[in-house]
């Protein structure tokens, strides 16, 4: 059962071979056995889970289903959820019980899911390894000396281990696609815009979008149906007509053009990966699609651009956490301005700290023009670089991360080659286009990714991609030894 | 351009985060390393090009001017590191 489909383990609790309580005990006690190893877990509360477990068997009892009624997921620990410790790894929400939910947390409680814990992640969703959190880094279940990548890494450790039927994540820069790629899944980042950010702890506002994680494409599908909609609570939310993100996964792919950007298979991009995405696009081209080279010239540019945009709008986000209504407050201070500087050094990790920095930095008076509207004028170069690849193909494909999981520890302590990191994802955010990763095969045992981005809106046909590839291969239903 | 101990000194302190000096040594040359890698955006020429902050062609929905918020103080205020008869406490500003 651990390793069935979202609509596999449905039809199990509709067809009463399985209860949601006894499915979710099969998770808790994977957890119980592998997570203090793994640390994917920040905050557990059996009481809570299993008692949302038992009113989920009552509404199937009663036929009142939805498809992932009864079904036990992750949230990544930057979704607010009433009366659960929500800490977005932070020391400064280390205590911190949310008195809401966020929209995400809602869909899910409305359709019946069971929230089986909150999921380590880098501290405020600033990083690529995981190893930010003040909760301690999360092991690779692939190779438990090497990070599970990064800032959704608790996510993607128990959709690995299994420890969960599926997980959400937050896609700033990558932080879906990343992990995903680096821990062997499939996860996706929808259009900016598609998932209310409402009670999502902000990182950089124009940028943040939720996203499913799971094992499969369809799996993902079916969540994306969950997660997304109009929501007023988030002023970026889009009025749109609901979608069935199912509705095209078994259309064929004869014809599809997929556009392969030559930035993305040039200098940085290990040789491994790079011929285990060039197999994965040939299986395409047996499917019928055929390939285009195409150019996006302002790729390099991405990552400085991310890293004005995303520190600046981080700096004046992270601004609420004064140590006066919630979050960490210092033991000892002389007067209010010295009670927020030692708070919010003390409640702060290095990493978020720098960003801040930089954030203030660039916003600062007389440096506003050079940095952050400069940024925002490439960022739109960025956007039109896809526009006119998008003329030419259906989707663009490529490597999600440029290597595989790297060590723990080899890049915590440079800052620039961590950011290197998110050289194929950040682009996507910076255009608010959707963008997916899918398992694609291993390179010295160790998962790749295969990057799949969409033109605005283009959700339900990247689904449609990638689970036609997922129909003939089994990368997707690989687990790490000794986890099965 | 290159960053010095007190712009990193300044910045912190306009961030609100306090920095011992060997924590603003050891992060000027972090940010250092970050600037440069930001200072590639300069090569190119943006003038003319309008500033972009969101994809879609959006504009800010309105609505009714009504309450919406429900009055949870008690509940916010339980989260609070100090609270007195519904107020929120912070050192003593004006004497």
């Amino acid at each position: 059962m651990i390793n069935a489909s979202l609509k596999e383990m449905a039809a199990a609790l509709s067809a009463k071979k399985i209860s949601s309580v006894e499915l979710t005990q099969l998770f808790l006690a994977r957890i119980k056995s592998l997570n203090p190893d793994l640390n994917a877990y920040i905050t557990l509360d059996e009481a809570r889970t299993l008692a949302q477990a038992k009113l989920a068997d009552v509404r199937i009892a009663k036929g009142d289903v939805a498809p992932v009624t009864g079904i036990p997921f992750a949230q990544k620990d930057i979704f607010c959820a009433k009366d659960w410790r929500t800490t977005c790894g932070s020391r400064m929400l280390e205590n911190f019980i949310a008195p809401y939910d966020a929209h995400v947390i809602n869909q899910f409680d409305h359709a019946g899911a069971v929230n089986l814990g909150k999921t380590n992640m880098d501290e405020f969703a600033m990083g690529s390894s995981n190893e930010t959190s003040y909760f301690g880094k999360v092991k690779n279940p692939w190779d438990t000396t090497r990070v599970p990548g990064g800032s959704s890494g608790g996510s993607a450790a128990a959709i690995a281990a299994r420890l969960c039927a599926a997980a959400t994540g937050t896609d700033t820069g990558g932080s879906i696609r990343q992990p995903a790629s680096l821990c062997g899944f499939t996860g996706l980042k929808p259009t900016y815009g598609v998932v209310s950010r409402y009670g999502m702890i902000a990182f950089a506002s124009s940028l943040d979008q939720a996203g499913p994680m799971a094992k499969s494409a369809e799996d993902c599908a079916v969540m994306l149906n969950v997660m997304a909609g109009f929501d007023e609570r988030d002023s970026t939310s889009l009025q749109r007509d609901k979608e069935d993100y199912t509705r095209d996964l078994n259309k064929p792919l004869a014809g599809l053009k997929i556009g392969l950007p030559k930035e993305y298979f040039a200098e940085g991009l290990s040789a491994e990966v790079a011929t285990v995405v060039q197999e994965a696009i040939a299986h395409y081209r047996k499917l019928g699609a055929e390939t285009v080279d195409i150019s996006l010239p302002n790729t390099q540019l991405s990552i400085p651009v991310y890293y004005v945009i995303a520190p600046a709008e981080a700096s004046s986000n992270l601004s609420r956490y004064d140590g006066v209504r919630y979050g960490h407050r210092a033991a000892e201070y002389t007067d209010l301005l010295d009670m927020y500087c030692k708070s919010r050094a003390e409640g702060f990790g290095a990493e978020v700290k720098r960003r801040i920095l930089i954030g203030t930095y660039v916003l600062s008076a007389g440096y506003y023009d050079a940095y952050y509207l400069k940024a925002q004028q490439i960022r739109r170069l960025i956007a039109q670089d896809f526009e006119e690849a998008f003329k030419h193909c259906d989707i663009i494909m490529g490597p999600s991360a440029p290597g595989t999981a790297f060590k723990i520890g080899e890049k915590a302590d440079d800052p620039v080659s961590m950011y290197l990191q998110d050289i194929y994802t950040i682009a996507v955010n910076l255009a608010g286009l959707p963008g997916m990763s899918i398992p694609a095969g291993f390179a010295n045992k160790l998962p790749v990714g295969l990057q799949i981005i969409g033109n605005y809106f283009d959700e339900a046909r990247m689904l449609n991609v990638a689970h036609a590839y997922q129909q003939q291969t089994d990368w997707h239903k690989q687990m790490p030894e000794g986890m099965e | 351009m290159s960053l010095t101990i007190n712009d990193v000194k300044r910045i912190a302190h306009l961030a609100r985060i306090e920095v011992s000096e060997t924590e603003a040594q050891a992060t000027l040359v972090k940010l250092t390393g970050i600037l440069g890698l930001i200072e590639e955006m300069q090569a190119i020429d943006t003038k003319g090009i309008v500033p972009m902050s969101h994809s879609q062609d959006v504009v800010q929905r309105l609505r009714a001017d009504v309450v919406t918020a429900v009055n949870q103080r008690e509940a916010f205020q339980k989260i609070a590191p100090a609270v007195e008869d519904g107020l929120y406490l912070v050192p003593k500003v004006i004497e």
